[in-house]
């Protein structure tokens, strides 16, 4: 079985969608709707949602390490505007804004 | 074996609550009466033995094995990353290999990945979702680990958090969370500290703390450190 290609490119910006899933998945309420930059490729994996019914998980879906700005996620932050959070979102949950990170704010 | 083929009575034990266990298991606590989530698990796991997809055997084994692990065997892996840049770089471009060379087996249940500490990046594990943790390196995690509390605390202020953890970080390190979504597992490379040139990878290993390897804590300083010595 061949991994499925993977759509999205490190340095992609990208949005989580922020639509209501019924029963299980592994996107956080607190993520959806937010802005991120694509920062890692983690590899197919089966799906979870469907993996939580008794389902095959297919078709397999790329993982992404997604890093979202502290400041974007929380309006009242209360660190620093060099902080991030980083987290692994499957790639039917992504949408694509620009093929270009914002190199003043994501850089590793 | 199969189930079926044991010759054993199905004799039943009353001595928990009343409750019939037809198969023998240890309990770790004697919380009584049980909880409604441990009456469950009880149920289900007598369904898998019943149904011979799973034997008491396996059960026990698996027990065992998450049992054999501990902060102590992540600390170790630390130290050598410390002293062997090369295998730094391999656990940090292929954790599950590097890993296997120290003879540490992860399963298949999930891949790891290490988040290296820098001087100016600080990293630190969360689970929001549930509680997935690096349990094959780190063995079983804290209670706060799984609480609610942290949970939902150290992503939305990981500096407050840090501070009552007494890890007060300088404004100009980024503060970086890691929130174990989905099928990886993290765990944290912290920096070797000043002062430590010539230890033994021993005498390193000693000073990396669990809450090290979760980021909520960096390994302390020799100068108060009883490794020191």
């Amino acid at each position: 079985m061949s991994a499925p290609a993977p759509r999205f490119r490190i340095g992609d910006v990208v949005r989580v969608d922020s639509r209501m899933a019924l029963g299980h998945c592994r996107t956080p309420f607190f993520l959806r709707g937010k802005t991120g930059v694509i920062v890692g490729i983690q590899g197919a994996f089966h799906d979870p949602e469907k993996l939580a019914y008794h389902k095959p998980g297919l078709p397999r879906q790329v993982l992404y390490k997604v890093r979202f700005k502290q400041s974007d996620l929380w309006p009242n932050y209360r660190g620093k505007p060099h902080d991030h959070l980083e987290a692994d979102i499957y790639e039917h949950w992504l949408m694509r804004i620009s093929a270009e990170a914002r190199s003043d704010s994501h850089a590793a | 074996m199969p189930h079926d083929d044991h010759d054993h009575h199905h004799e039943h034990s009353h001595e928990h609550g009343g409750q019939p266990y037809r198969h023998p298991f240890q309990r770790d606590h004697d919380a009584d009466p049980a909880s409604p989530y441990e009456v469950l698990e009880q149920a289900i796991r007598e369904l898998l033995i019943e149904k011979g997809i799973l034997t008491s055997e396996e059960i026990y084994a698996q027990v065992d094995l998450m049992d054999s692990r501990s902060p102590a065997l992540g600390a170790k892996v630390v130290a050598r990353a410390w002293v062997d840049p090369a295998f730094k770089d391999r656990l940090l471009a292929n954790t599950r290999a590097a890993l296997a060379e120290l003879g540490i087996d992860i399963g298949s249940l999930a891949d790891f990945r290490v988040v290296e500490n820098t001087a100016d990046v600080h990293n630190v594990i969360v689970c929001t979702l549930c509680s997935c943790y690096p349990k094959m390196l780190l063995g079983i995690p804290p209670a706060w680990y799984k609480s609610l509390a942290y949970r939902s605390r150290v992503v939305v202020d990981p500096r407050g958090v840090l501070r009552e953890f007494g890890l007060e970080l300088p404004d100009h390190v980024e503060v970086r969370v890691h929130d174990s979504t989905a099928d990886l597992r993290y765990f944290v490379l912290p920096r070797r500290p000043e002062g430590t040139e010539g230890w033994s990878e021993e005498q390193l290993a000693s000073i990396v703390t669990r809450d090290c390897m979760i980021g909520t804590a960096v390994p302390v300083e020799p100068a108060t450190s009883a490794a020191a010595e």
